[in-house]
């Protein structure tokens, strides 16, 4: 019904303009042939902020919290992107912690099972590197634990047969401490011979003739 | 839960928690109810982040999770709920309504567990023990006790409860003891209906005691704080504090959302008032017979036994004061004129434009362009009557009407907008600030280096 009477005539509405309040003969504003402005003028201003004591307080409180938040463990960031090229440096400098730790405990019993984040143990300096657990059956396993026993024993035997052999060399030939020194410098493989490094214990064996310079 | 709701608080996750959080979070509010893996996929995050995330989330009681649609057999699904979200922008109000209330010691308490969603009391009470020796001179120190008893305070007045008991599967543990239909899917249960919810444990063995913040009562607390200032402002400040009296009496007993409080006596206000404000009984008596005869019906007798029974109108008194604030932004946007309008529309409720033009005492055509710039906003609505069934528009009545609730929510959803941007601007502009300012420092540091160069350059040359 309403589709009929298009086309008929230009300027015929459907309805009488005297409905919507439009008298005749009286002047419209423009019709708009463009969008409104971005930014239109504004003819109110909006009436001032609120700057009491205790607006300034809490604005100070918003402040401090959110500073706070960024400290606490549940801040997570995302894991730094992985560097183009493997550094040298990486060994030495502690990155930011893998994506398998969680920095706080909650109550894992408050939280459903799926979300318990084992956290890996870290390998301790003397003992030698636990072995990740593997799939294989409980047979595999305890053969490794034996095998492991018995790599500790040799371990043992081992540092207690240096052990023995220093304090022969000790009490033989002092002279020679240099041997002491090749097998640290082979426990402790770093990449400079330990004579390298002054460990100060020929500080003072100096003679104390010379009192007028100073001694550091 | 709107576009506009949802990029606010993806933006206040963002302020808070980081970026991952914030598209965790996101995502369970845009696609509902979550799996673990359903939502690792769709956000293309590692399961290890994922997970941390909804740790985080539920910890601050953002996120709830339980049986999915297959039923307990199946995947735990995750929910986030955005009206908690949101209330992280009324945190400072919050802390500064504890600090108001219970001093230093509960302002630090309440900021405590908000930091950390869930805290047991042992905890909270070492925490803030710390915090405030930190803060006093040196050789003083805070006494523990002091901090147990602004804590059990909050607890009194039940401005802190205790978490809702949870099981490991994700159901939350039935409070009551009623039988339970076993096809009924379990609902998780309120902290309020937990029988034991407002009982402070023995400080040394509190393992597994959580408490949050109840936001509910810090939120009735804000609307009887606005109700008391109306009076304040419309009457006097005598019968803001018999309001106040009023209200803090029936606080604890009144559950959240009722309409009015319950019925006091006078007698019983009488012997609660303050006594620095001298009111006799007489007089208690007048204030009383003008609160209930005030059009914005604050309070209304109910009674005459014990001197008269009153009850403060919490909902009536709320909805007056929604309406007066409509008013206001009607009034600050668009002119006095526009707001009479506006008023008589509320007052009226269906008006014709003639009607409108006739009740206003404005011009027509004045009073056409203020109409169709309200009705532009949404502001107003146009409710067609049709004479005849084909809705002819020669035949058709146009109604000019304004519907309060729609209304108020359009405003309020204004204001989040206006958050959000105001908050991306701030960003914009502290960054930019800080480039700016970065490159003025490296400009200076260049100058004064080429400065100096050249003074070297004169001295040397000047020795010579």
């Amino acid at each position: 019904m309403a589709g009929r009477g298009r086309g008929r005539g230009r300027g015929q509405l459907s309805f009488s303009i005297e409905a919507v309040g439009i008298g005749k003969g009286e002047n419209l504003p423009p019709s708009t042939v463009q969008p409104t402005q971005l930014f239109p003028p504004l003819e109110h201003k909006p009436v001032p902020l609120q700057t009491s004591e205790e607006a300034e307080y809490m604005l100070a409180l918003k402040q401090e919290f959110r500073g706070a938040m960024k400290t606490l463990p549940f801040y997570i960031r995302p894991a730094a992107p992985k560097k183009d090229v493997e550094r040298y440096s990486d060994k030495y400098q502690s990155t930011e912690p893998s994506d398998n730790t969680i920095e706080w405990t909650p109550d894992w019993k408050r939280l459903p099972k799926e979300l318990r984040i084992r956290t890996k143990r870290p390998p301790s300096d003397k003992n030698p590197v636990i072995p990740k657990e593997s799939k294989k059956p409980r047979v595999n396993k305890e053969e490794i634990i034996r095998k492991l026993e018995t790599l500790e024993k040799k371990e043992e035997e081992v540092s207690s047969d240096e052990e023995e052999g220093e304090k022969k060399k000790t009490e033989e030939e002092e002279a020679e401490g240099e041997e002491e020194y090749d097998e640290e410098e082979f426990e402790e493989e770093t990449d400079y011979i330990m004579s390298y490094f002054d460990n100060g214990e020929e500080f003072g064996a100096d003679s104390d003739d010379n009192m007028d310079e100073a001694i550091y | 839960m709107t576009a506009q709701e949802v990029r606010l608080c993806g933006l206040l996750l963002q302020e808070h928690f980081g970026e991952v959080v914030e598209k965790m979070g996101t995502e369970l509010l845009r696609s509902g109810a979550l799996n673990l893996r359903a939502l690792a996929h769709q956000t293309s995050t590692p399961l290890d982040l994922v997970k941390k995330s909804l740790c985080v989330l539920v910890q601050h009681g953002m996120c709830v999770f339980g049986p999915g649609r297959r039923g307990p057999g199946g995947p735990v699904e995750y929910t986030a709920n955005c009206e908690r979200i949101l209330y992280m922008l009324r945190y400072p109000r919050y802390i500064y309504t504890a600090k108001s209330l219970y001093g230093d010691t509960g302002e630090l308490v309440i900021e405590e567990i908000l930091q950390r969603g869930q805290m047991t009391m042992s905890s909270t009470v070492r925490t803030v023990a710390d915090r405030l020796t930190h803060s006093m001179e040196d050789g003083q120190s805070m006494e523990y006790s002091e901090v147990i008893t602004a804590f059990t305070r909050l607890v009194e007045t039940h401005f802190l409860q205790r978490c809702p008991p949870v099981d490991s599967m994700g159901t939350a543990g039935k409070a009551s003891s009623g039988s339970s239909d076993a096809s009924a899917v379990p609902q998780p249960a309120r902290p309020e209906t937990h029988p034991d919810c407002y009982l402070i444990p023995q400080v040394c063995g509190d393992e597994g005691i959580f408490w949050q913040v109840n936001f509910e009562r810090f939120h009735l607390h804000f609307r009887h704080q606005s109700i008391i200032s109306a009076v304040a402002s419309k009457l006097d400040p005598t019968s803001s504090e018999i309001v106040r009296t009023m209200l803090r009496l029936s606080e604890v007993t009144t559950p959240a959302n009722t309409a009015h409080t319950q019925a006091l006596s006078a007698n019983e206000i009488f012997r609660a008032l303050p006594v620095s404000y001298n009111i006799s009984r007489p007089i208690l008596d007048q204030y009383l017979t003008l609160l209930v005869d005030d059009p914005m019906e604050f309070v209304s007798k109910t009674g005459d036994s014990g001197g008269g029974m009153y009850v403060v109108n919490l909902h009536r008194a709320l909805a007056n004061l929604a309406r007066v604030t409509l008013e206001s932004v009607v009034q600050e946007r668009f002119g006095s004129r526009s707001a009479r309008i506006f008023r008589l529309l509320l007052r009226k409720r269906h008006l014709e434009q003639k009607q409108v033009e006739d009740f206003a005492m404005i011009p027509a055509k004045e009073a056409k362009d203020m109409l169709y710039t309200l009705l532009s906003q949404n502001l107003v609505q146009l409710q067609e009557i049709p004479k005849t069934p084909d809705f002819a528009p020669s035949r058709t009545f146009y109604l000019y009407t304004v519907n309060q609730l729609p209304t108020a929510r359009l405003l309020l959803h204004n204001c989040y907008k206006v958050h959000t941007h105001t908050h991306t601007t701030n960003t914009h502009h502290t960054h930019y600030i800080q480039r700016v300012w970065i490159s003025t420092v490296v400009l200076f540091i260049t100058l004064f280096v080429k400065v100096m160069c050249c003074v070297d350059v004169c001295v040397n040359f000047c020795v010579f």
